[in-house]
């Protein structure tokens, strides 16, 4: 047990665990707050999630609803833990989501391009614009968090203006991909079947699962993951031994963004949601995306789970009783969980430094008993 | 009765992952008294001085200060009950001034508004009183490594510490520097300081130590006087054989030239003038040619220029006769460059990778170690495995130890395994023997020589005089980032070395 203890991916998992739990738990305190009569089923529902629903159909077709969901919040948390393994903290996902986001819903409302090559743009376009962070770093020495959140704003507004090209007339909406452009679809392969014809649910998240486990493979077994996490744990060793760390750096970027962009493209191309080319802040995806990189102990096995935790309860503040609470309360419930998700490390190390002392202590006790006895 | 010892540390035992560090060491210290603690790498002295400093917590034993047990959990309870302690891998913040560095956590303020005119006199003063002349202005990453270690021990003075532990302190330091620090400890001893004292020179602890204890692969083998033993005894009784100090070899027989330097200029980071200025000089097969001078005098820009790590403003290089001037790090290291840098920390390994992962750091591309794209776990853990056994790399848990666990003497082994297995045409050796043991030091000494005698371009920079006088074939001495003088080390003595290091000498010279 002790051991299991000390092992670090273990105090990562607890560490996990107790953030959620003690996200909950302030959640409910604020619910109580608001209105305690209403509290605790309501937190109850936001855990339930589709389990809300008593009919076997209804439960499944929402399950996939979260599913839809998880696949961009993936990518995203792909992208953060990704650019953080080579020494990045790659906030400007959350434009590079934008990006993909666009790229792929002009593409497919205006060109009517084949599904895989609107992926492949957003892709493309996604790593672009990332490499503008890159570059910056590497060659001008600016801070990739300032430039990424500066770009995340041009994006907005950049997606704004073109995708106002493709909305419906009398809403700030975009046109139904569906109705517009049947092929750009990202297909279901039978998938939708296994969910209640929910026609959402597209390959794009076992794609999402493979890309995770690319993702782990590339960094633990592969000559450039090597290079990468050598260029973020020592970037003088990395220079010494001849990498190419300023190469490294935008390529880093590179493909962290293309991971983000992948995500808009996965969830816009599903058709799930339409982009409201009115909207005046950046879309949270690629913020949570740092949330679940962290709370999935910035491993992309650990992102997996933690992505889908973060989408389940965020889906499941859709339930809580709005006779009781506002409608943002959902939005509040799930931030306030998302928030605590940051503190893993936080936690992982007070419970490690914990076992130190405790561990001490005991020795010294065994120490002082042994005197003891050595006077008697 | 009044107490006779400043601090106790008894039957301390610290086990860490695979190893016990400590095994049940007593080691007291007497008020007043400079105390050494000598034994090879990895024996366990820099962890036995981080429990007495707060860093570590041991699992069993007892610490005393003045004869009354003390529980110092952290750095700060350390410095609470007057130890302060020089590291042997320095602890500063890069980007502050040294004056900043030496009262950072102790700020002298009023009402919260930081007054540092005051602490500047007194840094001031005790830099006057001690001769540790720094920069108080200066960047610590603008500053040499022998000034960085100044900034450390005037950081202890500045805190008023009566008990001061020293890691390693000279392994830094130039021969000048070290007689300067000899004689500082010594008056801070006659001042009632009690002294811990880290060196792998055992001269020094003849010199400056009244008492000296011995560890031997984290067991206690005893405690003796200097004053009624010998540097062999000592060396003896730490690596259980007897060690021979001098550098056999045979003379050499110089064949082509390696490397060509002309007129090679470097700009300075912190002045105006360069810091290596119009330098030319050859390396040939067959001879090891040392660069000696006094720390700071271009000799760090020179190797920089060499390897690639700063670009030169004049001057070419041709390395086997190939333009490699502007050739990326990468290509001089494949055309047959290796680098032994002098930096373990900042250059030389990724603290937190694994031993193997860094014994393959100038290597993991080729075909043995990657194989389309995909590293080769199963040989580089072989080839790891075979360095580790070969250079005697001491860990707690071989080749999956992260670097940074492992004792700073076997860091330097696993670099210096490293570049020298690459084979290299030419051989940049900066500091090579830095924090080494006797033992390990007459063994590198050796793979040098046989680098040489097989041969390869040896080029060795060193502040050691001992190691300039003895290994190299031909001697080049740097004063102001020129070369001012090219001695042979058979016909010079350590005076005429020391006229030119001074810049009281010089000659033209012409290789
Ligand atoms: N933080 C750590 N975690 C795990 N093992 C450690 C750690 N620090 C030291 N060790 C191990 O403990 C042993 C003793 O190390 P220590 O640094 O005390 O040696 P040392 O006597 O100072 O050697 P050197 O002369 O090379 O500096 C080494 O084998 C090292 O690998
Ligand atoms: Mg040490």
């Amino acid at each position: 047990m002790k051991k299991l203890l000390k092992n670090d991916a273990f105090q990562t998992l607890i560490a996990s665990l107790l953030c959620i739990v003690v996200g909950l738990f302030l959640g409910f305190i604020v619910l109580l707050f608001i209105n305690p009569s209403g509290a605790a089923s309501s937190i109850v529902e936001v855990i339930k999630n589709f389990m809300h629903f008593s009919s076997g159909k209804l439960r499944l077709k929402n399950l996939g609803n979260t599913l839809v969901k998880t696949a961009p919040l993936l990518m995203c948390s792909l992208s953060v833990l990704f650019a953080y393994k080579v020494g990045l903290f790659n906030i400007g996902a959350a434009g590079q989501y934008v990006v993909g986001s666009a790229v792929s819903l002009y593409c497919a409302l205006a060109l009517h391009l084949n599904w895989l090559l609107c992926i492949l743009l957003a892709f493309v376009a996604g790593a672009i614009y990332a490499a503008i962070v890159g570059v910056l770093k590497a060659l001008c020495n600016v801070n990739e968090v300032i430039s990424g959140i500066m770009l995340n704003w041009i994006a907005l507004y950049g997606a704004n203006t073109i995708l106002s090209n493709v909305k419906e007339p009398t809403s700030p909406y975009t046109l139904h991909i569906t109705g517009e452009s049947p092929s750009s679809l990202i297909p279901s392969l039978g998938l939708d079947k296994l969910f209640n014809n929910n026609s959402y649910v597209t390959i794009a998240i076992p794609l999402a699962i493979i890309i995770a486990i690319v993702i782990l493979v590339l960094l633990n077994k592969t000559k450039l993951g090597y290079e990468l996490k050598a260029t973020g744990n020592n970037k003088n060793a990395a220079k010494y031994a001849g990498m190419a760390e300023k190469r490294n750096i935008i390529l880093t970027l590179m493909i962290s963004g293309a991971l983000a962009a992948l995500g808009g493209a996965f969830l816009y191309l599903s058709d799930y949601e339409q982009w409201s080319c009115s909207q005046s802040s950046v879309p949270g995806m690629g913020f949570n995306g740092i949330a679940a990189a962290f709370l999935g102990g910035l491993n992309p096995i650990g992102s997996i789970l933690s992505s889908y935790f973060i989408q389940h309860i965020t889906n499941g503040g859709a339930y809580v009783d709005l006779t009781k609470y506002s409608s943002q309360i959902s939005d509040l419930i799930s931030s306030i969980i998302i928030y605590l998700c940051g503190f893993v490390f936080f936690l992982k190390y007070a419970i490690s430094s914990r076992l130190e002392k405790s561990e001490e202590k005991r020795a010294r006790k065994a120490i002082a008993d042994h005197e003891k006895g050595g006077e008697e | 009765m009044d107490q006779q010892y400043a601090i106790e540390m008894l039957n301390i035992t610290k086990r860490f992952p695979g190893i016990i560090a400590n095994d049940n060491i007593t080691l007291q210290l007497k008020k007043g008294e400079i105390h050494a603690l000598l034994g090879e790498n990895g024996a366990g002295k820099s962890t036995l001085m981080s429990v007495l400093f707060g860093l570590y917590q041991p699992e069993e034993g007892v610490i005393k200060k003045d004869g009354v047990e003390v529980h110092i959990k952290d750095p700060n309870d350390a410095n609470r009950l007057g130890i302060g302690m020089v590291h042997q891998h320095f602890k500063l913040v890069e980007c502050f001034t040294v004056l900043d560095n030496i009262i950072l956590g102790v700020e002298p303020n009023k009402a919260g508004f930081l007054q540092k005119g005051e602490a500047r006199a007194k840094v001031m003063a005790l830099s006057e009183k001690y001769g540790l002349h720094v920069d108080p202005d200066a960047l610590i990453e603008d500053i040499t490594v022998g000034m960085q270690q100044r900034t450390e021990i005037l950081k202890m003075l500045y805190r008023d510490n009566e008990i001061l532990i020293f890691d390693e302190p000279t392994a830094v330091l130039t021969p000048q520097e070290i007689d300067e620090l000899m004689v500082i400890m010594k008056n801070l001893a006659a001042e009632g300081k009690s002294i811990l004292f880290i060196s792998h020179k055992l001269a020094e602890i003849m010199a400056v130590a009244d008492r000296c204890t011995v560890l031997r692969r984290g067991k206690y083998i005893g405690t003796v006087e200097t004053k009624s033993t010998t540097a062999e005894a000592l060396s003896a009784m730490m690596v259980g054989r007897n060690v021979n100090f001098h550098v056999e070899k045979k003379p050499s027989k110089p064949g082509d030239v390696i490397l060509d330097v002309k007129n090679m200029t470097v700009a300075s980071k912190g002045h105006k003038k360069n810091a290596v200025n119009d330098v030319s000089f050859k390396v040939r097969r067959g001879e090891i040619v040392c660069i000696a001078g006094i720390d700071g005098n271009g000799q760090t820009e020179l190797v920089y220029g060499l390897t690639g790590l700063e670009p030169l403003s004049g001057g070419t290089i041709e390395l086997c006769g190939k333009d490699i001037t502007k050739a990326p790090i990468r290509r001089r290291s494949t055309g047959g460059m290796s680098h032994i840098p002098e930096d373990r920390h900042k250059h030389g390994l990724v603290l937190d990778y694994t031993l193997e992962d860094n014994m393959v750091l100038q290597r993991y591309f080729e075909p043995e170690f990657t194989k389309m794209g995909f590293l080769r776990r199963k040989n580089i853990r072989a080839y790891a495995e075979r360095l580790i056994e070969q250079y005697d790399v001491r860990s707690g848990q071989g080749p999956v130890t992260m670097a940074r666990a492992m004792s700073g003497g076997n860091q330097q082994k696993a670099i210096i395994a490293r570049e020298i297995d690459k084979n290299p045409d030419l051989l940049v050796a900066v500091q090579p023997t830095r924090g080494l043991d006797v033992g390990a030091i007459e063994y590198i000494h050796k793979q040098l020589v046989a680098q040489r005698d097989a041969g390869k371009a040896v080029l060795l920079v060193s502040l050691e005089l001992d190691e300039v006088m003895d290994v190299p074939d031909r001697i080049l001495v740097m004063y102001e980032g020129e070369i001012v003088g090219q001695l042979d080390p058979k016909k010079t003595t350590q005076e005429e070395l020391g006229l030119y290091m001074a810049g009281a000498k010089r000659d033209e010279v012409i290789s």
